[in-house]
């Protein structure tokens, strides 16, 4: 009913708009209701960097040559998650799933199939253990046990038309909001949602939203964490490409809630696509009348603008944030006091992630209650994830909190690539912590994580497989927070960087025992005593594989050996003798002379004089060297 | 390094860029953005017309613009490739591929070829993580890259 209602006022809304709209320079298509047909392709950065531009243009071309263009629709829409199948056409409404489609397709596509009814074949999905072609993605183990709240329009609406997001609820909870509930009410409805921060540090939402409402001040502002710095993640990029709107419509929600009248997005300059989007629908909502004075009718003013990070990580911790929005140097400062109090320009500031405000129109809608059905009871809600790495299926999915790494890696993911076994998966990036075998069954939410020896992070989820080796995996984490340190605190600067010396000696064959002792001991001060999160985390991936690959670290130090065969310099080359027939190809290629043996012998490999270049191996036309 | 002299021109463009921002200082990075779009990098002597412009010490400009990875002090090349290293294309070889391109090219990340026509620079996670090891020459993206492909990669361009 309020929904309904909220459509009169919207509709009122669009008359009086109605001239300056096609006047203006945005063109919006607002027929929607008479195509027949709609072929959504995925215009995520994933799939356009696989010609998905090529693929509408020609399918648009097609569709014309047809005479078609009046019943069927071409747009691209957001991610649809399944990465590793894109580019990715899906048509509508038969909801046929087509995967890796290539520009070529495209006649084929619309002969066949919107023409003859006939499916294409060949470009449908295949069940890897049936390798029967399924059709609909729901029916994909990929999608099976996906819940979608936070991506719930990505893939489905055109992001650069206000008109799809809004036949799908939207603006109806901002709407509510300004018309229904007061802003303690809506502070109370996300409270009582149990929506924790999807940044990584899981703080209650509502509790943020209600601080900053109770501090007292002329100007607040709202605070959109876009800095998507972990490697590895990817959601909250997504999310801006797929439905720009929703981040829109969350943010005046809570700036209605908490009383402020501006919101800043603090976005990557490294996502070009995302803030294209973003800039289109904010221009939108503006000449809509959902952004600007006097909203919906009821008073309420709220602007909003964007600023551009630079490439700092440490930029996502919000104080660091906030400097680098002020045109300082993004360096994070002691808390308290919170932003909350005294956040951008001194002013009481709420800063909230991407996927934490693609929650909200959600909740504000259906209720807390319905939130809380969904998840875990200490972390409701569903959470986004980038699974990435040696994994089948990667992609980005979004599950309920409490299901298990197991589902998530073996049943969503299709399991580790080549039928290799699986060996570690690291959450939360370079901050978080490598798990293991005995870790797969354990349910994923924001506490069991931390007691895992990691953490929920943004949604990185890198899985490794048995041919990583866990010395290099921290120490690559470690180049990376060694580099990203802002240097204001030194046992992030100084700490770090020893740990990552020591590293350097473990996988170069030249630790010792006491090393491994220092290493576990300094990484505890590291955590200890620095000033922010990225300090009081960077030692987690040295920490988590200490504890679970003990023994590999052993290995490197005592036998120097690295099992996985990663760490070059305790790597070992040698020619199997039966496999050799003495052709000296190696022998001449050797840049150090290091393979002795003259024509028609088998050769031998003197380990002293090997640089390991692998020089031999490229040569040997027998396969006879191998390393160990 | 032999002091670069600017155009006039360039100055002139730097000090509109600066004036579209109001001269404000708390724009800064801002400004910075935009001057290295337009001139694709930023020398020492374009931040002093910047510092100057938005009355703050070249200092602060520096210090910002060596705090932050996006901005450059050197040229990129007329190909620039930048190789993704971050956790995903890093499990799948990333370093490998790196290596491959400095040893065709024979420069380090962060150098430009001789004849100015490659630079190798690393990125961390672009997020086309599903084409992971990924490495873009110029806006062009190049997925699922191999070590053994990185000659024919480079030979587009030669």
């Amino acid at each position: 009913m309020e929904i309904f209602r909220f459509f009169l006022i919207l509709s009122f809304f669009f008359q009086n708009k109605f001239v300056s709209l096609h006047s203006g320079k945005i063109k919006l298509k607002s027929n929607m209701a008479n195509y027949k047909m709609h072929l959504l392709i995925c215009g995520g950065t994933g799939c356009k960097a696989a010609q998905a531009d090529e693929i509408l243009t020609n399918l648009r071309q097609v569709v014309e040559d047809k005479g078609l263009e009046n019943e069927v629709q071409v747009i691209h829409t957001g991610c649809f998650g399944f990465c590793e199948k894109g580019p990715i056409v899906k048509v509508l409404p038969d909801n046929t799933f087509y995967t890796q489609v290539t520009p070529d397709d495209a006649r084929e596509i619309v002969e066949e199939h919107i023409i003859k009814g006939r499916k294409v074949s060949r470009l449908l999905y295949e069940d890897p253990t049936t390798k029967e072609h399924i059709s609909d993605s729901k029916h994909m183990g990929f999608y099976l046990k996906q819940h979608r709240v936070a991506l719930r329009n990505c893939g489905f609406i055109d992001p650069e038309n206000i008109y799809e997001y809004i036949a799908r609820e939207g603006y109806s909870a901002l709407g509510k909001c300004l018309t229904e509930l007061d802003p303690q009410k809506t502070c109370d409805i996300i409270k009582q949602s149990g929506l924790r921060g999807r940044g990584g540090g899981g703080f209650p939402t509502g509790l943020k939203w209600e601080i900053t409402k109770n501090v007292p001040g002329d100007q607040k502002y709202v605070v959109c964490n876009a800095d998507e710095g972990d490697p590895g993640a990817f959601m909250d990029r997504s999310i801006l490409e797929g439905d720009p709107h929703c981040v829109i419509e969350a943010m005046a929600i809570c700036a209605y809630a908490i009383g402020a009248n501006k919101g800043l997005v603090y976005i990557r300059a490294e996502y070009p696509l995302a803030i294209e989007r973003l800039k289109i629908a904010i221009e939108q909502a503006r000449q809509y009348g959902l952004l600007g004075t006097d909203i919906l009718g009821t008073g309420f003013n709220f602007e909003m603008e964007i600023r551009y990070g630079a490439g700092a990580f440490v930029c996502g911790e919000e104080t660091a944030l906030i400097h680098s929005m002020e045109g300082m140097r993004g360096e994070p400062t002691f808390k308290p006091p919170f932003p909350s109090v005294s956040g951008y320009l001194g002013k009481p500031t709420c800063v909230n992630n991407v996927e934490t405000f693609a929650n909200v129109p959600t909740i504000i809608n259906h209720g807390a209650e319905w939130f809380r059905s969904i998840g875990t009871e200490k972390s409701p809600g569903t959470k986004v994830f980038a699974l990435a790495g040696q994994i089948n299926n990667v992609g980005l999915i979004e599950v309920p909190m409490g299901i298990t790494l197991r589902e998530v890696i073996h049943e969503i993911g299709g399991g580790i690539k080549n039928g290799k076994k699986f060996k570690a998966v690291q959450t939360g990036g370079p901050s978080g912590g490598m798990l293991t075998e005995k870790h797969l069954d354990t349910p994923i939410d924001f506490d069991n994580l931390v007691a895992a020896g990691s953490m929920m992070g943004s949604g990185g989820m890198i899985v490794m497989d048995e041919d990583s080796c866990a010395v290099s995996m921290a120490k690559f984490y470690l180049e990376f927070t060694v580099e990203e340190s802002c240097g204001k605190c030194s046992p992030c600067r100084i700490g770090n960087k020893r740990l990552h010396e020591m590293l350097e000696e473990i996988s170069h064959g030249k630790g010792t025992m006491e090393i491994l002792d220092k290493l576990r001991n300094l990484s505890q001060v590291i955590k200890d005593t620095s000033l922010c999160g990225l300090g009081q985390t960077s030692p987690n991936p040295v920490l988590s594989t200490i504890e679970n690959f003990w023994d590999e670290y052993v290995e490197h130090v005592v036998e120097k050996k690295c099992r996985a065969g990663q760490c070059k310099d305790l790597m070992q080359y040698f020619i199997i003798e039966e496999k050799c027939v003495g052709c000296t190809a190696c022998v001449r290629v050797c840049p150090v002379n290091a393979i002795a043996g003259e024509k028609k012998v088998p050769h031998t490999i003197k380990q002293d004089l090997c640089i390991k270049c692998g020089a031999c191996v490229e040569k040997c036309k027998f396969n006879a060297i191998i390393t160990k | 390094m032999a002091k670069l002299i600017l155009s006039n021109d360039k100055i002139e463009k730097i000090k509109a860029i600066c004036k579209s921002f109001n001269n404000e200082k708390g724009e800064v990075i801002n400004v910075l953005h935009k001057v290295q779009g337009t001139l694709g990098y930023l020398p020492a002597e374009v931040q002093e017309v910047i510092a100057q412009e938005l009355n703050v010490s070249l200092a602060h400009v520096y210090g910002i613009v060596t705090f932050y990875s996006f901005f450059s002090m050197t040229p990129k090349g007329e190909h620039p490739i930048s190789i993704c290293t971050g956790t995903a294309c890093y499990v799948r070889g990333a370093e490998k591929v790196l290596d491959e391109f400095k040893r065709q090219l024979s420069i380090k990340v962060g150098e430009t070829t001789p004849d100015g026509k490659f630079s190798i620079n690393c990125l961390r996670c672009v997020g086309v993580c599903g084409l992971a090891p990924i490495v873009y020459v110029g806006d062009k993206a190049y997925g699922k890259m191999t070590p053994e492909i990185v000659k024919d990669v480079l030979a587009e361009y030669i």
